[in-house]
C-alpha cells in the first residue's frame, strides 16, 4: 500500500513536470496565428513546418552542431582533469588541499555580467574567439569544480581498503585507477558526465560573448525567432524541443551507470 | 580514518588548477580593477579608490533587490531540497521505470535558460497557456504582468519546476551508491523506513546534499535569465533581483565602475553564505562539532 502511494505521487509530479514541456510540444506543431489567436489542448491544424525549417535552415541546424561539438569538448575535458584531482582530495593531505577544494567551487559565484568584458579580451588575446575550443574551456570554469566536487563525493565513499589491497596486489597507480577504481564508481562518473553536458548546454551568456558565427550555440540562435512582428513561438517551440534530445540521449546512455549504483566486491 | 599526507598529490590536481585559472584569476583581477576606477573610454580612466563600493552600499534600491534575492533563495532551499529527496527515494531503484524517471527529470533542466522564460510567459498566459488559464478558470483571477504577489508564484513556480530534478537526479544517484549490505543489515535489524533514511540513507547522502544545497544557493542567488525574460523584474521592482539590478546599472547606464563594485560586493555575499553552509554542512551530524 505504502509503495503504491509512492508510485502515484511520483506518477503525479512527472505528469506537473511535462505540463510545460507538453505545452511547448503543442505550440511547435502549430502555426504562429494560431497559438496566439486560440486556445487548444491539441493541435488541430497539424504543421511540421516549424520543424522542416530548423531541419533545412543551415543558420538553425549548424547552432545544435556548433553547441553539440563545444559540450562534448567541455565534458570530457573536464571529466579528464576531474578525476584524477578528485582522486588526491579524497585519498590525501596535502599542502592547501582544503583551500584548494574550497576556491574551486568560488568560481561558479561571481555574477557574470560584468565578467563577460574582461573574458572577451582575454580569449581574444590567445585568438581563440569563435573557436568550440574557446567556448569549452571557458566553460571549464564552472564545470570542472563541479566535477571535482561530485567525483569527490562518490570517491570517499569507496572504502580505502580497495586502494591497499590492489597495490599491495602488485598494480601499478595508473592500472589501479582505470581497471579497478574508475568502474566502482560508474554511477559517479555518469552523473558527473551528464551535469558537465546539462551545464554547459544551458550555458548561455558566455557562449554568445566567446562566439560570432562560427562556433554560435542553438541559444543564440534561438534569439533569432523575434523579428519586427514579434516572436515565431512555434518556431521558438520547436527549436526547445530539440534543444532537450542531445541531452535525453546523454541521460539515457548514462542510465545504467546511474542505476546499477556500487558493485562491491568485484576487486 | 585519516588519510595520507603526501604533496605529490598535488601533481593530479596541477591539471585542474591550470585550467580553472585560466579563465578565473585575469577576468577577476580585471573586474576588481574597473571597480576601483572611473572609466570614460578606453585610455581615460582615473582611480577613485572605494568611493564606487561606498556607492554601492548605501544604494537603498540594492537593498531592496539583495532582500528579495535572500527570501527567493531561502524559499528555493526550502522547498527544492525537501522535494528533490523525497522523489528520489520514491523513485524506483531499478528496471526500465528507473530509466524513464531518469529521463523525463532530466528535461526541464536541457533547456537553455532563455527558452525556459519564454515558454512559461505563454504556458502562464490567462488566454492562450494551460497554466495561466487553468488558475483563472478555477475562478481566482491571475496575471503575473500586473500583481506582484502573481509574479512572485509564476517565477517559483518555474524555478520549482525548472531545479528540483537537479537536486532529485544527485540525491537518487547518492541512493543508488549505497551498498545493498546497509540494507539487508537495517532488514535484520527490523528498522523502520524512517530510521533508514535518517540513520542509513541520510548520512550516506551527505556529499551529494551538500553540493546540491551549494549548488541550488548560488545558482538561485545568481538567477538572471529566466526572471528576466519571464517578468523583466516587474511589476515595478517586486521580482527585480540582484543580478537583474545589476545587468540594468552595467549595461542600462552603461556605468563599468559601480557595476564592477556592484559584482565584487555580490560575489562575496555569494562566498560568504556559501562558506557558511559548507561549514555547516560538514559537521552537522557527525559529532564533532
Amino acid at each position: 500500500m505504502r509503495i503504491r502511494k509512492r508510485t502515484v505521487a511520483l506518477t503525479l509530479y512527472l505528469v506537473l513536470l511535462l505540463l510545460p514541456v507538453y505545452w511547448m510540444l503543442n505550440m511547435s506543431l502549430r502555426f504562429n496565428a494560431d497559438i496566439l489567436g486560440t486556445f487548444r489542448l491539441f493541435p488541430s491544424e497539424f504543421t511540421l513546418a516549424n520543424y522542416v525549417k530548423i531541419f533545412t535552415d543551415p543558420a538553425w541546424y549548424s547552432g545544435y552542431v556548433n553547441s553539440i561539438i563545444y559540450v562534448s569538448m567541455n565534458t570530457a575535458i573536464s571529466l579528464l582533469v576531474a578525476l584524477p584531482a578528485a582522486y588526491a582530495f579524497s585519498r590525501y593531505r596535502f599542502i592547501g588541499d582544503k583551500h584548494m577544494f574550497f576556491w574551486l567551487l568560488t568560481n561558479r559565484m561571481a555574477p557574470p555580467a560584468v565578467f563577460l568584458l574582461p573574458f572577451f579580451q582575454l580569449y581574444s588575446t590567445f585568438g581563440l574567439i569563435d573557436t568550440h575550443i574557446a567556448v569549452a574551456i571557458s566553460h571549464c570554469l564552472f564545470n570542472v569544480p563541479l566535477a571535482v566536487w561530485i567525483l569527490e563525493g562518490f570517491m570517499s565513499g569507496v572504502p580505502r581498503e580497495i586502494d591497499e589491497t590492489a597495490y599491495i596486489d602488485g598494480y601499478s597507480f595508473p592500472r589501479f585507477f582505470l581497471t579497478v577504481f574508475i568502474p566502482l564508481i560508474r554511477a559517479g562518473v555518469g552523473a558527473t558526465a551528464f551535469f558537465c553536458f546539462m551545464f554547459s548546454w544551458v550555458e548561455l551568456l558566455l557562449a554568445r560573448t566567446l562566439t560570432t558565427t562560427e562556433a554560435k550555440p542553438i541559444a543564440a540562435t534561438m534569439t533569432r525567432t523575434v523579428s519586427a512582428t514579434g516572436l515565431d513561438w512555434g518556431l521558438l517551440a520547436a527549436a526547445g524541443i530539440l534543444t532537450i534530445v542531445p541531452g535525453a540521449l546523454v541521460i539515457w546512455f548514462v542510465r545504467n551507470y546511474m542505476a546499477k549504483g556500487f558493485a562491491l566486491g568485484r576487486v | 580514518m585519516d588519510k595520507t599526507h603526501d604533496n605529490k598529490a598535488w601533481f593530479l590536481v596541477i591539471p585542474v588548477f591550470v585550467i580553472v585559472a585560466f579563465s578565473a584569476i585575469i577576468p577577476l583581477m580585471t573586474v576588481v580593477n574597473y571597480s576601483l576606477q572611473d572609466i570614460f573610454g578606453p585610455n581615460e580612466r582615473y582611480f577613485v579608490g572605494t568611493e564606487w563600493f561606498r556607492e554601492v552600499l548605501n544604494d537603498s534600491r540594492l537593498h531592496g533587490a539583495l532582500y528579495r534575492q535572500l527570501l527567493f533563495s531561502g524559499l528555493v532551499l526550502l522547498i527544492e531540497v525537501p522535494l528533490g529527496v523525497a522523489i528520489a527515494l520514491a523513485m524506483p531503484p531499478r528496471g526500465w521505470t528507473a530509466s524513464l524517471c531518469l529521463v523525463l527529470l532530466a528535461i526541464p533542466l536541457l533547456i537553455p535558460w532563455n527558452v525556459i522564460g519564454t515558454i512559461w510567459i505563454i504556458f502562464t498566459r490567462p488566454d492562450i497557456g494551460l497554466l495561466g488559464r487553468t488558475i483563472n478558470g478555477l475562478g481566482i483571477p491571475f496575471d503575473h504582468t500586473a500583481a506582484p504577489l502573481d509574479a512572485w508564484v509564476t517565477v517559483m513556480l518555474m524555478e520549482v519546476w525548472h531545479w528540483t530534478p537537479l537536486v532529485a537526479l544527485l540525491a537518487y544517484a547518492g541512493l543508488r551508491a549505497i551498498p545493498e549490505a546497509y540494507y539487508q543489515a537495517a532488514r535484520i535489524d527490523g528498522a523502520s523506513a524512517w530510521a533508514v533514511f535518517k540513520y542509513i540513507q541520510l548520512p550516506k547522502m551527505r556529499g551529494v546534499l551538500t553540493i546540491a544545497i551549494l549548488l541550488r544557493f548560488m545558482d538561485s542567488f545568481l538567477i538572471y535569465a529566466e526572471p528576466f525574460v519571464l517578468t523583466g523584474g516587474g511589476p515595478g521592482n517586486s521580482t527585480t533581483f540582484l543580478s537583474i539590478y545589476l545587468v540594468k546599472q552595467a549595461v542600462g547606464q552603461f556605468d563599468l565602475g559601480p557595476a564592477a563594485a556592484f559584482s565584487i560586493i555580490y560575489f562575496l555575499i555569494v562566498l560568504l553564505f556559501s562558506w557558511v553552509f559548507y561549514q555547516v554542512l560538514q559537521r552537522v551530524g557527525t559529532g564533532d562539532k
